[in-house]
């Protein structure tokens, strides 16, 4: 392949030539040292290690720290770097891309990684059986709608070239199949491993990674012990990792506090947060980080009278976002569109809707609605949202919007976002979106485009553009390098475009606040890892 | 008495498969899909799809239920959605805190309420008794998350004697056995005042008291044993009342049992645990009515089984 | 659970005339019903006697960093996570408490009067039928049932009365049960159907006005039940919707902030146990009075 790109004089110009693993990586904290063990606490269950599977808060830093992907990003950046693949090759269209393994790596069971294990692990996880949440990431891999349906065993996109070397075709050019790459979703796992433990596999998982999972009691820990033949040299630092679960927040920041653990996975309780914050002994510990999350409020465009657009942005208007933040201890910023700020494509220059109640009026006014309406919000019911909600149904009382508040569990808010003509509004809180990759595009189709505006998707406003479906299509389109800054531009314009229509109400951006004991080493950006959730295991390391 | 034993057991069984198919029935029309919740939100439909025809959800009810039914009758409690692990497995290991809490609850029942049963017998009619009686009635009302958190908030967090919270050792105990007993320990106060009360009248501690057997003698030898039987036979029943109050007092001290479990799986529509724990439950009542209505006999000749 | 200390079949009809003066003799009876007053004086009058309205969020009832004010000063007992007048909200939410305590238990005490009396009076298959019904119902875990039923039927004041009534039933109907089924033996009740009485006219006229008493009792104790239980599920955050006041979503709301704001739990905790407290009282009370197989117990 490299062959063929190197004699084609397009290609030069337009192909990513093949990355070496040198140029993007990462320099090590100079200070690091090896040794030492960490302790890690979590309030709910792990569910699972298979990294098809696993899809929560607790294991995804877990999965990244035991398992490898063909991607992966600098430590503490949203930087793509190679991970498995040491380069990569693109075709001219970008529908082909060629990986170039690492030789001589390992899986903690003694036998070498190839690119069978690549391709066997991509046709696991898009097997209906293995009926993983993150099988739709991989939509855009020739040969994925057969394997979905259930037709076919095998991705007829992903071939094996020869041991070291794995090519993936593409049935549309897609920008984000790298970051796709680097999903703990794409993990590479070893098919003895699976046969052997069958489902259980998620209990006894065997992966490349920094890290191997040496005991897992159901209910109290997991514990993870330091990979000696881990192919990255010189990682991890640490030895041991125990998670200890069942532990209520507020407990943990006390055992924190007394020197027992080392960072409270579930993060500072917020009752405890002023406190904490306030005593300059404590906060020197607590690293801040952008997470790339917005938590909105979604409008139905189906539902009256949300389907007149000046009600939507009366709605926009007459919410008090710096009131929502302060019930929140101010642990967030206020958002004005759907990006976050640290996603590329986040449109520095736009203002949003500024709070203006009386405007909000005016607006209501002209769309015939002067006496105001009602309407329902639903909510998560766990705390602090049904807070929230009654604080929006505050502030749109303002404006003469009589809002009844359906603070229901989780599944049953979900199901209701996702029938038609049912949740006129709903506040994402609980459920906000967090992106998974840090492109823009995840912030598109699933959740504002008309894929997701079906029977069970999760675009809860209901709002379908055509037009813009066609743009996202083409910003999509883009996978040059040198295309990126415009790719990045269109996608700006795409979500401005959305808050014209104003679809939702864009509340805030969540700041993410990690507490570490004092004998925790390695830069903050570790800390708050916007990839490695909520910490970069490889890379941390303790200073005693 | 085998014969007895014989029915009460099938009936027993009527009783769970009832349980089982009303629980079933009202998973069904829940209207939270579990499958959305399996499927993640990056799903497409074809994968919702696929992952409802592989759990068999796509079938009609009475087949989902029989099998279901089926499964359980060879020991198999299926497999939890979202856990992704046998749902005994699951149940098993979160069954020791839950036994241990209801075993720490009962001798706090027992401990309490016993002793103020007794007092309050001994001091009859003095306002030790009105004081004590009223104590058992605070017990009584007292909302367990009320009381859970008030002793968390006095003995944890003020006073720093036991921990806030969590599960392990021994002081870990106290408090949630404690907030789970105090309800038990009214019911039983009032019953040993009464139980006494009516021993003390007995002919066999009047002659005690003729022969002139010490006091403290007479009762700690002749009334207590004989006024506690009928206290035995209510700790049987008392399973039944604990499967409620474990929701309650787990989630407050975040112990680490099937009751949190339980209300976990009922957030995620994670129907094969929520099946699994209610059955667990369910069959904890009827074992412990079971086990209450045999003892009774031993205790009073007077009962008979019917 | 409230079997472990039921009362025994009570064996004379009760003399409704002398009943108040005789409960009045006993102070416990006398301190529950003053509480009771005060409660439904506070549910009647909230709207006059509460010094804010209990929806309004106000921007001086929290501090610049969001946390809620401690008692004293103009919020009496202090506000809440989101800036409300706590006292304005206790009052109010009186009123939610004795709502569902009313419905609920009234309707329960309906389902398990019809269940427990007709399965007593008339034996046979559909006494079976109903008692083992009732058996069943007996070997759920109550609160599970009832997280599950607000589900399913998503919470409202109604719904919750409701799904109370629903978990809440059992026990009158095994009481009335075992009560009906011995009238019914009595002498005279054969003797009414060998004149010819129908069962309509023996359930009302006769079997009905002995067991008044009964239902009075269990009805009394049943609204503490209930009005616990409500307290449960609110506190479980599968209670009465926001941002209507209940004295446990008072506390679901607020408890992450219990230990530097205690009083957020405590102000309505021990306006639940009050409550509580109030209507066991006075039914144990009513049951000495109205049972005289228990009279001289104390």
């Amino acid at each position: 392949m490299k062959h063929w790109l190197a004699s084609t004089a397009l290609a030069l110009a337009l192909a990513l030539p093949a990355v070496p693993a040198a140029a993007a990586d990462y320099t090590p904290d100079p200070n690091a040292k090896p040794g030492g063990a960490i302790t890690v606490t979590y309030k709910d269950d792990v569910a699972t290690l298979d990294p098809a599977i696993g899809y929560d808060w607790q294991n995804w830093s877990m999965i990244k720290a035991l398992f490898d992907r063909l991607m992966d990003y600098v430590p503490g950046t949203t930087e793509l770097r190679p991970g498995l693949a040491e380069s990569y090759d693109v075709s001219p269209d970008g529908t082909v891309f060629t990986f170039h393994l690492h030789h001589g790596v390992k899986f903690t069971n003694g036998r070498e990684l190839t690119a069978e294990d690549v391709k066997y692990s991509l046709d696991r996880v898009t097997n209906p059986k293995t009926q993983s949440p993150g099988a739709g990431f991989f939509s855009s891999i020739k040969g994925y709608e057969e394997v979905a349906a259930g037709k076919a065993d095998s991705l007829a996109g992903v071939t094996v070239v020869d041991p070291y070397t794995v090519k993936i075709e593409l049935s549309h050019p897609d920008a984000t199949i790298l970051h796709v790459m680097a999903l703990n979703f794409s993990s590479v796992v070893p098919k003895e491993a699976v046969d052997k433990w069958g489902t259980d596999f998620g209990h006894h998982p065997v992966g490349s990674g920094a890290f191997m999972m040496t005991d897992w009691t159901i209910g109290q820990h997991v514990i993870l012990e330091k990979n000696p033949d881990y192919w990255r040299k010189g990682v991890p630092y640490l030895d041991k990792i125990t998670f200890e679960i069942g532990q209520e927040p507020i407990v943990a920041l006390l055992r924190l506090q007394k020197g027992e653990i080392d960072i409270p996975g579930d993060g500072i309780p917020p009752a405890k947060f002023t406190e904490v914050m306030k005593n300059p002994d404590e906060a020197k510990d607590v690293v801040k980080g952008q997470q790339l999350a917005t938590t909105y409020v979604t409008m139905n465009v189906e539902m009256k009278p949300f389907d007149n657009v000046k009600v939507r942005q009366a709605v926009n208007m007459a919410i008090n976002k710096d009131r929502i933040i302060q019930i929140i201890n101010g642990r967030a910023v206020p958002a004005n569109q759907p990006l976050p700020p640290e996603m590329p494509g986040y449109a520095k220059d736009y203002k949003g809707y500024a709070y203006d109640p009386a405007k909000a009026k005016d607006l209501l006014k002209e769309a015939g609605l002067a006496d105001g309406f009602s309407t329902e919000l639903y909510v998560m019911n766990t705390d602090p949202n049904p807070r929230i909600a009654q604080a929006i149904q505050q502030d749109l009382a303002q404006v003469g919007i009589k809002v009844a508040i359906k603070s229901l569990e989780q599944a049953n808010v979900i199901a209701a976002g996702g029938t038609p003509k049912t949740a006129p509004m709903i506040w994402s809180g609980g459920m906000a979106w967090i992106a998974d990759f840090p492109d823009p595009s995840d912030f598109y189709g699933p959740i504002l485009g008309c894929a997701g505006a079906v029977q069970g998707g999760w675009n809860w406003s209901w709002y379908c553009n055509k037009e813009l479906d066609a743009e996202a299509k083409a910003a999509d389109a883009m996978t040059a390098p040198d295309q990126q800054q415009a790719r990045n531009a269109k996608w700006a314009e795409i979500f401005t475009k959305i808050m014209a229509d104003a679809p939702w109400v864009p509340i805030f951006n969540e700041e993410r606040f990690t507490m570490k004991s004092p004998r925790m080493g390695g830069a903050d950006a570790l800390y708050v890892d916007p990839v490695s959730i909520p910490i970069n295991y490889d890379y941390v390391y303790v200073k005693e | 008495m085998l014969a007895y034993l014989a029915r009460r057991l099938v009936q027993a069984a009527l009783i769970l498969l009832g349980v089982a198919f009303v629980t079933f029935a009202l998973l069904y029309i829940l209207p939270a899909d579990p499958v959305r919740q399996i499927a993640g939100r990056a799903a497409t439909a074809q994968t919702v799809a696929n992952i409802r025809h592989q759990l068999g959800l796509d079938q009609p009810f009475l087949v989902q239920f029989w099998r279901y039914l089926t499964h359980l009758l060879q020991g198999d409690m299926g497999r939890s959605y979202m856990q992704k692990t046998e749902v005994a497995t699951l149940i098993a290991a979160r069954m020791p805190a839950t036994l241990l809490l209801m075993l720490g609850a009962i001798g706090c029942e027992l401990a309490l309420g016993l002793t103020m049963g007794v007092i309050a017998a001994l001091k009859r009619g003095t306002g030790v008794d009105q004081g004590l009686m009223i104590v058992s009635f605070v017990g009584v009302s007292a909302p367990q998350f009320v009381v859970g958190l008030l002793l968390l908030y006095v003995f944890a967090v003020q006073l720093g004697w036991f921990p806030i919270g969590g599960y392990g050792s021994f002081r870990h105990l106290v408090l949630p056995s404690i907030t789970l007993g105090i309800l038990g320990a009214g019911w039983y106060s009032r019953m040993m005042r009464s139980s006494m009360i009516d021993v003390l009248r007995q002919d066999f501690i009047r002659t005690a008291r003729a022969k002139g057997l010490a006091r403290r003698r007479i009762i700690l030898r002749h009334a207590l044993p004989n006024a506690i039987l009928p206290i035995i036979a209510m700790i049987g029943i008392d399973i039944g009342v604990f499967m409620g109050g474990i929701v309650v007092v787990e989630s407050v001290y975040g112990w680490p049992g099937i009751g949190q479990l339980a209300f976990q799986a009922i957030q995620r529509v994670d129907i094969p645990i929520i099946m699994g724990v209610t059955l667990v439950s369910a069959c904890a009542i009827v074992l412990g009515n079971l086990l209450a209505d045999l003892i009774a006999p031993f205790i009073d000749p007077r009962i008979k089984l019917r | 659970m409230a079997d472990t200390a039921g009362p025994e079949p009570i064996v004379a009809s009760a003399r409704p005339e002398g009943t108040l003066t005789r409960l009045m003799r006993r102070p416990l009876a006398v301190i529950g019903f003053v509480l009771i007053v005060v409660t439904v004086g506070a549910a009647v009058f909230a709207p006059w006697i509460a010094p804010f309205n209990p929806d309004d969020q106000m921007f001086d009832g929290l501090t610049l960093q969001g946390a809620p004010m401690p008692p004293g000063g103009k919020f009496l007992l202090g506000t809440d996570l989101l800036g409300r007048d706590l006292l304005s909200r206790i009052l109010f939410g009186a009123r939610t408490s004795l709502i569902i305590g009313l419905v609920a238990n009234g309707a329960a005490l309906t389902i398990g009067t019809v269940i427990g009396v007709t399965a007593g009076y008339f034996r046979g298959w559909l006494g079976a039928a109903l008692m083992r019904f009732t058996d069943l119902m007996m070997a759920f875990p109550a609160l599970l049932l009832a997280i599950c039923l607000a589900a399913i039927f998503q919470p409202s004041l109604w719904i919750v009365a409701m799904v109370i009534a629903i978990v809440n039933w059992v026990q009158t109907a095994r009481v009335l049960y075992t009560e009906t089924t011995s009238l019914a033996e009595r002498e005279f009740i054969a003797a009414e159907k060998t004149l010819g009485a129908g069962h309509i006219r023996i359930l009302f006229r006769h079997i009905l006005p002995h067991l008044v008493p009964m239902i009075i009792v269990w009805g009394t104790l049943g609204i503490s039940t209930t009005v616990l239980l409500e307290a449960t599920l609110s506190y479980l955050g599968v209670g009465v919707q926001p941002p209507t006041p209940s004295w446990g979503n008072i506390i679901f709301e607020n408890q992450t902030y219990f230990q530097s704001a205690p009083w957020l739990v405590f102000f309505p905790g021990a306006a639940i146990l009050l409550l509580a407290l109030a209507f066991n009282l006075v039914g144990d009370a009513l049951r000495d009075v109205l049972d005289p197989t228990q009279r001289g117990r104390d």
